[in-house]
């Protein structure tokens, strides 16, 4: 059976819960390589493993974390020519997007990014995108060299599926380009106790009608209720309510949560465009004739400071 | 010596039309009115002070695309880039984001650089990856997500605001960065730098100018194909309640009623 390369994302040997989807979608084309870079492949492995990595190519240095994403591009390629995939999975973070994208133009490839779904096909796999803010849903492949395709969070259910992940030292030798761009620095982003934004299952956002930063308690305490990520339109960005790196939208972050809250969003295009693949849309406003309504799958017409604590604390009583 | 310094900015169909797929899934534009892509404003606005802050510099903004791309050009030059080169080819339609790379590296070649800038993504593909395709084509460092960045001595430093750490970046010149939406607001044009736009020159060339042959591009060339573009159906009609001081307990029970709770 084809070997599918899945690059593992991780913070120190803590996979995140994209690459566990990736496995789970490379299953479907193939029998799942891991590619770990940096620290702490000894913690990543038997994870990777229980998710259905036969094989877990390992490979640290200093380089790749002192250096933005070409050496592990250069750890890639190596990882391309020692097992000839059948494709190639990366999850569409910031940086995996650059790698496998330049991965692609080093290996003769086409690459599709953002995918909200794979599957086998006769000429390789094909990938499912959402384009023209979900207006459109395309089915694509790559139709050079081995693909190389980026997926989104949320794309799949992560399953276990337990295989032998044995761990194989690779073998990179670093080009001259890949010391190019130093990393000077690097602060991680303070954490909130709250999901990611683009990782989160259920995501709470609020927009114009909260109405003020002090308001915005009122978001997070249903979010915390339901174990959500907090986001926020541009309107209440703009207006220095919440910060920009939980703005939802064309120029912030595309989410696709299982469930989308929208409280006092209006739902602008620029705002659906970064939403409008959520599984299960909720709207709260006050406005009956807000745009966001046309996508609900429920919605309220009523005043957030009313509903959102009354739900936040149905919630609460319902989890006990 | 004069700091030489391309933006490449791209030609979109409005988001806020209807935007949809020709006949051979390339994107219709014919159907929805073309701009300046937004996010590539910032490109335009960083480059703009980056030059000021240079003792001497030289802006040339860049596309690849239809006749109509001209505007997103006279967009740029009218904020106040130097002069445009616009690359134009009936053999470009339906060309894929590593075909654009390969034009555009072998554009900025031509033109010559020391500093590529780029928006962080296009407002109609939103890919993202234009800037480091480039930077690899062109093999020169990138330094992309930039939300703030300078030029000093020979070196481009900024803060890339990745999606797990905000990074300080550093790289020696030629190279790609890319700015995104927290960089600066962009200029609106002035009535003088919109006149001064018209006179300002404008270089078109095409596949042939560039030494690319017809099939490295198009839809033909691409290294991927859509097979399927399918209108979104329309969603089934929510349900649409008004509170009247319910409102909370009802969503909850949908939400249950859904296993959210």
């Amino acid at each position: 059976m084809a070997e599918v390369l899945v690059y593992v994302d991780h913070v120190d040997g803590s996979v995140r819960k994209p690459t566990l989807e990736l496995l789970t979608i490379a299953r479907r084309i193939g029998e799942p390589v891991a590619v770990h870079l940096g620290a702490g492949a000894d913690t990543a492995a038997p994870v990777l493993a229980e998710y259905g990595a036969v094989k877990v190519l390992t490979a640290d240095a200093p380089e790749f974390a002192d250096y933005l994403v070409v050496p592990k591009v250069d750890a890639l390629e190596a990882a391309v020519a020692a097992v000839s995939p059948a494709a190639v999975l990366v999850p569409s973070s910031a940086d995996g997007k650059e790698i496998a994208a330049r991965l692609a133009v080093r290996i003769g490839s086409g690459i599709i990014t953002d995918a909200v779904d794979v599957e086998a096909g006769d000429e390789g796999p094909v990938a499912t995108q959402s384009v023209f803010a979900a207006a459109f849903t395309t089915k694509s492949r790559v139709s050079k060299g081995t693909p190389v395709i980026t997926v989104k969070p949320n794309s799949a259910a992560p399953e276990a599926a337990q295989a032998a992940g044995t761990v194989e030292q690779l073998a990179v030798t670093f080009g001259d380009k890949a010391t190019g761009t130093k990393v000077t620095s690097r602060t991680p982003r303070e954490s909130t106790g709250r999901p990611e934004l683009t990782e989160a299952a259920i995501v709470v956002s609020g927009g114009r009608g909260v109405n003020g930063a002090e308001n915005f308690p009122v978001i997070e305490a249903l979010a915390d209720s339901l174990g959500a990520a907090v986001g926020a339109s541009r309107a209440a960005v703009d207006a220095g309510w919440y910060p920009h790196t939980n703005q939802v939208g064309q120029t912030g972050k595309q989410v696709s949560p299982q469930l989308y809250i929208a409280a006092g969003i209006s739902g602008a295009i620029q705002h659906r465009a970064g939403m409008q693949t959520s599984k299960t849309i909720v709207a709260v406003n006050k406005d009956s004739e807000a745009p966001i309504f046309d996508l609900v799958d429920y919605g309220v017409v009523g005043d957030l400071f009313q509903v959102l604590p009354q739900l936040t604390e149905e919630v609460k009583a319902r989890k006990g | 010596m004069s700091l030489r310094i391309v933006v490449c900015v791209k030609y979109v169909p409005d988001a806020t039309g209807d935007r949809h797929f020709a006949e051979d899934l390339t994107t219709d534009r014919d159907a929805v009115d073309g701009l300046l892509s937004e996010l590539d404003e910032y490109a335009v606005e960083q480059a703009l002070q980056i030059a000021e802050d240079a003792d001497d510099a030289e802006i040339t903004v860049l596309t690849v695309g239809p006749e109509d791309a001209k505007d997103a050009l006279r967009k740029a030059l009218s904020m106040g880039a130097d002069k445009a080169v616009h690359v134009e080819d009936d053999d470009l339609h339906g060309t894929d984001v590593v075909g654009t790379s390969l034009v555009l590296a072998k554009a900025v070649e031509h033109v010559g650089y020391d500093l590529v800038v780029c928006g962080m993504a296009s407002t109609d593909g939103t890919m993202g990856v234009l800037p480091a395709l480039l930077a690899e084509r062109l093999g020169v460092p990138q330094a992309t997500l930039l939300s703030e960045v300078s030029v000093e001595d020979g070196k481009v430093t900024g803060r890339r605001d990745g999606d797990a750490a905000t990074e300080q970046l550093e790289a020696a010149l030629p190279a790609v960065v890319s700015v995104t939406d927290l960089s600066g607001e962009a200029r609106y044009p002035s009535f003088k730098g919109i006149m001064a736009a018209k006179k300002k020159p404008v270089e078109s060339l095409d596949l042939s100018d560039l030494g690319i042959e017809a099939d490295e591009v198009g839809l033909e060339g691409a290294w991927t194909k859509v097979e399927d573009a399918t209108p979104r159906p329309p969603r089934t009609a929510g349900t649409i309640v008004k509170d009247e001081g319910e409102g909370g307990k009802q969503l909850a029970e949908f939400l249950a009623g859904q296993k959210f709770i």
